[in-house]
């Protein structure tokens, strides 16, 4: 259609396999892990996620950019992702809260992406073959030197990428209503609805970067401690690893997020390990198995924790266990740490904050204020 | 939880009868609820009057009632069979208004039945909305607030209803409670309007009770599907959004899965409030339907209306997503939560997720106006089409292009092509009218300079999806003035569902160079596969859909396949009877080893349940599609076979062209179907055997249609050379009507010239389905039709064993049936309708196909000729299928059986849906032209009491006593005196038009004389008979047609007698046959208690 559309762009995966397409977004090149999210609506959220930092993204949902970008939907102050992957862009947005379309906002942001390819046989690739690294460009359409680019590129295994997305300096969400609690959330890429869901439930959120001390933290005199969501590799998050066990030594009570949940299996004593292609989507089956009911949640790890379901597991900080699960492949969705009978600290690997994703999960704020309500 | 170990049996209420907004949709889920809970090892019973069903199968019950589905008929099933349970929920509307009636009746309590699914609260809050608005307002614990309704008042009066107006302000909504897809419901914008539509409503609704309501005329409109199992998991199934936007049924709008015009913060309002409705109805187990209207400038939404039971939408949104909502909520009407039930098709994943979708699935209704001349065309909140078709596609572009054209309606495709409508004026105000065919009407502003913001601004449909249409228009632009079509621009041109038709259209090409250059250049569209989750685990089912993309995912084969093509959108004259031929020929030939491969695009049926065959195409029935899925095929295995005489026309009229490109079309050879179709070939079939057929001739104009009806005699029946279900037929007695015909009813040319036939008055009209493998025949049923020859014969009613014919006429009919059979070259079935008039058997016509008809023969003989059929078109001979016990070891279906029921089949029609311009019923006059929608089956011992069971499916009771009122036109009347003697020994009192009174009294019959409606009120105000009719004054009707007309047309005083009728939903009978058939029924149930009786009962009697 117009001259535009027309600009080729080619997608390399690191096994070889090549894509051909329209150039979408900015002009350029892009290189990071292929990972595919399911959803079928929310792609502003996706695109403003920290989690996705490093990531090129590939929705399966065939129309993206219907609603156009917003003023209030961004999850972040920027988009992170590191290329994006599309097949057909709508033309035109709808929606009457609706700025400026999606194309213009990755154009002014500076991100590459890809329009027109099979993103279908590219994910059924991903599935099969598991996440791996990929290579976008709207300059060269030599899919032998962009291979080439993609093979030199950072592994996500072994990458620490906190700290590209922490914040530099503290900063206070005030709640909303009368003060509650006080919690300091240290931002491993913190997605704005979490603070928000918070402040609504009275509490004064303090988000600090990622690097805080906890003696910095202790005078905060928190009621509470969050560890957010973030990417990267678990793994290398020795650092945040070592805070966080401080925190459940002195006793403060603990809610985490995503990667928030990896690190507090790594702080029990757990392993994390890689998953093969991982969840990326907003309607992933967990169950409470507590309860036995099934929460309808959004994901975003690639990474998961390895613990033993079923029975409890005896740590320096009391005693943990499974809590939550994916019932379609059994990884653990979240943890709990009990003190005498008595909750301490918990965790999901799935996003009750949602944004984008179905609020089903959203009772774990309250069971947050809860918590820290039982310790006074 | 597992499964309910407390209740052993189940009652399932089926929906009986196809009509409008209520269609075969409720087959597929009543077929997937009886096999689910058979698998759970479940006693079930089975009630619907509907034979032409998968699930009236004897095998997918235990005890199958074809009984009417009325509160007195459901009542002695369950006083017979005792179940523990009854599953209303499968059925429509029409189960559940039966299930609230046993309830309020006390027949639950007094027989100890637990209502499963969806308990009687659940369905009262969903249904009665002053109930509903409570529960909307009180969920002040959904975040961002309690939703909204639409602000409104119920009302019982007329005046009520003016009131609520003013308080309101015009234009107002009005909704009569409990009523069918909408009947009655729709926008008031005058008092007048207001006023009529007042009492229409108040007298459709059951509890006369309308809902007056603020409009929200042009909102987006949305639909959810909610599950939801007995531990509280509760998920969305699927977001559908409406194209057209509120004020238009969603059952008669252009529909796109899922949702695409919403972010995720809207979607998630809507979810949120989903879970918080289905939770506060309180339906505990089982799926529901919730319809949302969100206003495109500020957001605001309104909850509109919920369904406590699988609906049209859950079918469509099972279809579209892979996600069998039926299925899921038998299993968790007993007890079982979603999470124990396994995803079909990942097979490894549970039924406790939210599909997601990598595809774009539209709905495109179809209607069937031309059916009704006279109705009016406006499409409302009351809902007129008759069938839908689905496609999918990996963008909305090109799934509503497959969509237009699996409608099978040469002007539904885009006109892409040629000179444009220059006055955008007129283009703009007709499509302000939302009707059939408005989108094409949108692509034409469009093409003709119209902005997005101007069509916007007079459709209120949304601007992404005007602008997915600016799009095509821009590229038939593009493909018009290209230099050269190249590979790129055919790839764009297909990945937006451009057909070859249409591309060649643009490009000034026949259809096959286009089709020809793209396969040069190795352009095929490759199948993806619909699997709930968008690629995120590997399908186990092999359900497919086309798109011009990279990969394709058909697996490759050892068996034969054997692709069988389905008969696309449900219409009147093909509907759910073809799709039973097509299930039963897969359910065969998978059991005999083939791989079975389905082709068809009418989301409602049975045949595009993925469980049905082992592969599924959802593709449109055209030449391109079909031409395409064989090569997908072909690569992936052998191809035993492609069967295209069991979809009816769809899938017939495909197959020369298929065979001509090399496809193995198996049974009846393409050139034999010619054989039977044209005319005069057949004649040298029909002369060969010796067979006589009414004298007929070709016209090209009027002058020698006059010709030629001079020979032959008036009564003469003309009609175009080609038709489908009778259209455009008329049966005419003079040269006046003649002319009329020819120079409005169709325009007769060479190529398409108008056929005169004979008309045999009083002739006793015979249909006969009939297996012939080469040598041969099996004679599967002779009908006898009640009504005379020149009613259609899907319109007529029928018995089965024929109720006057001897075995002397029988003979004859099997050797004719045979002697055509032999000469045509059939392979399979066919269906020949014959006329006996004096002692001659006429030949009518012949099709060599299966029939409308074979479904009701299938269930009244416990013979199932479709699958003996497909055996047949593979290779088996009738001798081997009478050794496998699948047909009668000797004789056929026509032989005499001691113990055998009598099987009427009783049309059902759709004259309450429909009015005209100035708000009028339209005339419910039967003629050659078919005009129902579905078929009841009335199963008795005797002819009377079968009948009588009939017409209480389809009609409702006969009365077996009251006021009967007749009017009967002067050649009918010497037939009419003595049932009309009958009734009135009976009781019943007559009333009787000048007359037809003075012709009852000298006869010896009481009546009492009533003024004609063109008379007028009398001096004192005495009533006419349409004044008494409106006023309940009459229980029985028998009023036949004064005059001889053609077309839609008859004279004032019956119409509005007619019309009065069906508004009062009085039984009415417009022919001496069907009276006489009534008066049997009547005298039958009056003498004895009507029983009800299973099919699995019967078969035993067969035996």
């Amino acid at each position: 259609m117009n001259a535009h559309q027309e600009q080729q762009a080619i997608l390399v995966l690191e096994d070889g396999r090549t894509f051909h397409g329209q150039a979408y977004g900015a002009i350029g090149e892009a290189f990071g892990e292929a990972v595919f999210a399911t959803g079928m609506s929310g792609y502003q959220e996706t695109l403003t996620d920290p989690s996705y930092r490093g990531q090129v993204v590939v929705q399966t949902a065939p129309h993206i950019g219907n609603t156009g970008w917003n003023d209030e939907d961004d999850e972040s102050a920027r988009i992170w992702v590191a290329g994006y992957v599309v097949r057909d862009p709508a033309p035109r947005p709808s929606s009457w809260r609706s700025k400026r379309p999606l194309e213009a906002e990755l154009v002014r942001q500076g991100i590459v992406g890809i329009a027109g390819i099979d993103t279908r046989a590219l994910t059924r690739h991903l599935r099969e073959r598991g996440a791996m690294r990929v290579g976008l460009s709207s300059v060269t359409l030599d899919a032998a030197a962009l291979l080439d680019q993609v093979l030199a590129s950072p592994q996500m295994a072994g990458a620490n990428l906190v700290g590209d997305v922490t914040t530099a300096q503290p900063y206070v969400v005030p709640p909303v209503g009368g003060k509650r609690f006080t919690v300091v959330a240290v931002d491993l890429g913190i997605k704005a609805m979490t603070p928000t869901l918070m402040a609504r439930r009275g509490i004064e959120v303090h988000v600090v970067p990622a690097s805080t001390p906890f003696a910095d933290i202790a005078a905060l005199q928190p009621d509470g401690v969050f560890f957010s969501n973030g990417p990267g590799d678990p793994a290398t998050a020795d650092a945040e690893v070592a805070l966080l066990r401080e925190v459940l030594a002195a006793g403060i009570p603990f809610f985490g997020i995503c990667f928030g949940n990896q690190l507090f299996g790594r702080a029990l004593g757990f392993g994390t390990y890689k998953l093969k292609y991982g969840h990326r989507g907003i309607n992933q089956p967990v169950q409470d198995l507590t309860t036995g009911i099934v929460e309808v949640t959004a994901h975003n790890h690639g990474f998961a924790v390895d613990a033993p379901r079923g029975h409890d597991v005896a740590t320096p900080y009391g005693v943990a266990r499974v809590s939550h699960i994916d019932l379609n492949d059994d990884v653990v969705e979240g943890l709990e740490l009990r003190r005498d009978g008595r909750l301490v600290g918990f965790s999901v690997q799935y996003h009750p904050e949602a944004a984008a994703g179905p609020h089903d999960a959203a009772y774990l704020f309250d069971r947050f204020t809860d918590m820290m309500g039982g310790h006074r | 939880m597992p499964r309910r170990t407390d209740i052993q049996s189940i009652l399932v209420i089926g929906s009986g009868p196809i009509v409008i907004g209520q269609a075969c949709e409720f087959d597929y889920s009543g077929t997937q609820a009886c096999r689910v809970l058979k698998e759970e090892g479940y006693r079930v019973i089975l009630v619907n009057s509907n034979p032409a069903t998968i699930m009236t199968d004897p095998e997918l019950a235990d005890a199958t009632y074809v009984e009417p589905i009325t509160p007195e008929f459901v009542e002695r099933i369950i006083a017979q069979e005792r179940p523990d349970a009854v599953l209303a929920t499968m059925g429509g509307q029409t189960a559940l208004n039966v299930a609230v009636a046993l309830a309020q009746r006390g027949v639950l309590e007094k027989y100890g039945v637990e209502l499963i699914g969806a308990n009687i609260d659940a369905i009262t809050r969903g249904e009665d909305r002053e109930a509903f608005k409570r529960v909307i307002e009180s969920l002040t614990d959904v975040p961002g607030g309690a939703p909204e309704v639409a602000r409104s008042v119920i009302c019982h009066t007329v005046a009520e209803v003016e009131a609520a107006a003013d308080q309101l302000g015009l234009p107002v909504v009005l909704r009569p409670s409990y009523t069918l897809g909408g009947v009655g419901s729709g926008f008031a914008h005058d008092r007048d309007e207001l006023r009529r539509m007042a009492q229409t409503g108040l007298d459709a609704s059951p509890a006369t009770e309308v809902l007056v309501e603020e409009s929200v005329l042009g909102w987006k409109e949305f639909e959810l599907e909610v599950m939801r199992d007995r531990q509280d998991n509760t998920v969305i199934v699927c977001s559908i959004e409406n194209l057209d936007p509120m004020g238009v049924h969603t059952g008669d709008s252009i529909t796109v899965a899922p949702a695409l015009t919403l972010t995720d913060r809207e979607y998630q309002r809507l979810r949120d409030i989903g879970l918080a409705v289905i939770r506060a109805v309180g339906v505990d187990t089982g799926g529901c339907n919730i319809q949302f209207a969100v206003n495109p400038v500020d957001g605001r939404v309104i909850v509109i209306e919920m369904n406590p039971r699988v609906s049209r939408s859950s079918a469509l949104a099972s279809k579209a997503t892979g996600f069998p909502i039926a299925k899921i909520a038998a299993k968790v009407a007993v007890g079982y939560t979603l999470d124990e039930i396994r995803n079909d098709i990942t097979q490894e994943t549970p039924a406790s997720f939210e599909p997601t979708l990598d595809y774009v699935v539209v709905k495109v209704p179809r209607f069937a106006f031309e059916k009704f001349p006279t109705a009016e065309d406006t499409l409302t909140t009351h809902m007129k089409s008759v069938g839908e078709v689905m496609a999918l596609g990996r963008n909305f572009t090109e799934a509503l292009g497959k969509a237009l054209r699996s409608l099978e309606d040469p002007r539904a495709p885009f006109v892409l092509h040629g000179p444009v409508e220059p006055d955008l004026d007129h283009l703009l105000a007709t499509i302000a009218r939302p009707h059939d065919g408005r989108l094409g009407q949108v692509v034409q502003a469009l093409r003709a300079g119209a902005t997005v913001e101007q069509v916007h601004a007079v459709t209120a449909i949304d601007p992404w999806f005007l602008d997915q249409l600016q799009l095509l228009v821009d590229l038939a632009r593009e493909l018009e003035t290209a230099p050269d079509l190249t590979v790129e621009l055919l790839r764009r041109a297909k990945r937006h569902g451009l057909s070859d038709r249409q591309i060649g259209l643009i490009r000034h090409l026949p259809e096959a160079v286009v089709r020809g250059l793209r396969w040069a250049l190795g352009l095929h569209p490759v199948y993806k596969t619909v699997d709930t989750c968008a690629a995120e685990f590997a399908a186990r089912t092999p359900y497919h859909y086309s798109t011009y993309d990279e990969e394709t995912e058909v697996a490759p084969r050892t068996k034969p396949a054997v692709l069988i093509l389905g008969s696309g959108p449900n219409r009147i004259g093909q509907g759910i009877e073809f799709d039973y031929s097509c299930v039963h020929a897969a359910m065969v030939l998978s059991e005999q080893g083939y791989e079975t491969v389905m082709v068809n695009c009418n989301p409602e049926t049975v045949s595009t349940d993925y469980d049905t065959s082992d592969r599924l195409y959802f593709e449109p029935l055209t030449e391109e599609d079909v031409l395409e899925v064989y090569r997908a095929e072909l690569a992936a295995g052998p191809v035993a076979g492609v069967i295209v005489q069991l979809g009816g026309q769809t899938p017939l009229k495909l197959a020369q062209a298929l065979k001509d490109a090399g496809l193995p079309i198996v049974g009846t050879s393409p050139e034999a179907i010619n054989l039977a179709e044209e005319r005069g070939a057949f004649g040298q079939v029909l002369k060969a055997a010796n067979l006589p057929a009414p004298r007929y001739g070709m016209a090209t104009g009027f002058e020698e249609a006059r010709a030629i009806a001079a020979e032959i005699g008036y009564p003469v029946l003309v009609r175009p050379s080609y038709v489908l279900g009778g259209r455009g037929m008329a049966i005419v007695y003079d040269d006046v009507t003649l002319g009329a015909y020819v120079t409005e009813v169709t325009v007769a040319t060479a190529d398409n010239p108008i056929m005169v036939d004979k008309f045999l008055d009083d002739a006793v009209e015979i249909d006969v389905d009939a297996l012939f493998d080469g040598e041969e025949l099996y004679v599967g049923g002779v009908m006898e039709h009640i009504e005379e020859a020149g009613v259609h014969s899907g319109d007529s009613a029928c018995s089965l064993p024929p109720i006057t014919l001897g075995e002397e006429v029988i003979d004859r009919i099997r050797r004719s049936t045979e002697a055509i059979a032999r000469g045509v070259g059939v392979r399979g079935l066919i269906n020949i309708q014959y006329a006996l008039a004096g002692d001659t058997l006429y030949v009518l016509e012949a099709n060599p196909r299966a029939s409308r008809t074979v479904p009701f023969v299938s269930k009244a003989t416990g013979t199932q000729l479709a699958k003996a059929a497909a055996l047949i078109m593979l290779g088996d001979s009738i001798a081997a299928l009478r050794a496998q016990g699948r047909l009668r070891a000797v004789g056929d279906g026509a032989s005499p059986r001691a113990g055998g029921p009598t099987a009427v089949k009783e049309a059902v029609m759709p004259f309450n849906r429909f009015r005209t311009s100035d708000g009028r019923s339209v005339d419910v006059i039967l003629g050659p032209e078919m005009k129902s929608t579905g078929e009841v089956m009335g199963l008795d011992r005797s002819f009377g009491v079968a009948f009588a069971k009939s017409q209480a499916a389809s009609y409702g009771s006969l009365p077996k006593q009251g006021r009967f009122f007749v009017s009967v036109a002067n050649p009918d009347k010497r037939h009419a005196v003595f049932p009309i003697m009958t009734l009135a020994t009976m009781g019943f009192e007559i009333l009787a038009t000048a007359g037809t009174a003075e012709v009852l009294r000298r006869n010896g019959i009481p009546a009492t004389t009533v003024r004609k409606y063109a008379e007028g009120r009398g001096p004192d105000g005495e009533p006419t008979i349409v004044d008494t009719i409106l006023d309940g004054g009459v229980d029985l009707i028998f009023n036949t047609p004064r005059g001889h007309t053609a077309g839609g047309q008859s004279r004032q005083d019956g119409y509005e007698i007619r019309t009065a009728a069906v508004l009062r939903d009085i039984p009415y009978i417009t022919t001496v046959q069907g009276l006489m058939a009534a008066v049997q029924g009547i005298v039958a149930a009056s003498r004895e208690e009507v029983g009800v009786r299973s099919l699995q009962s019967w078969a035993e009697d067969l035996r």
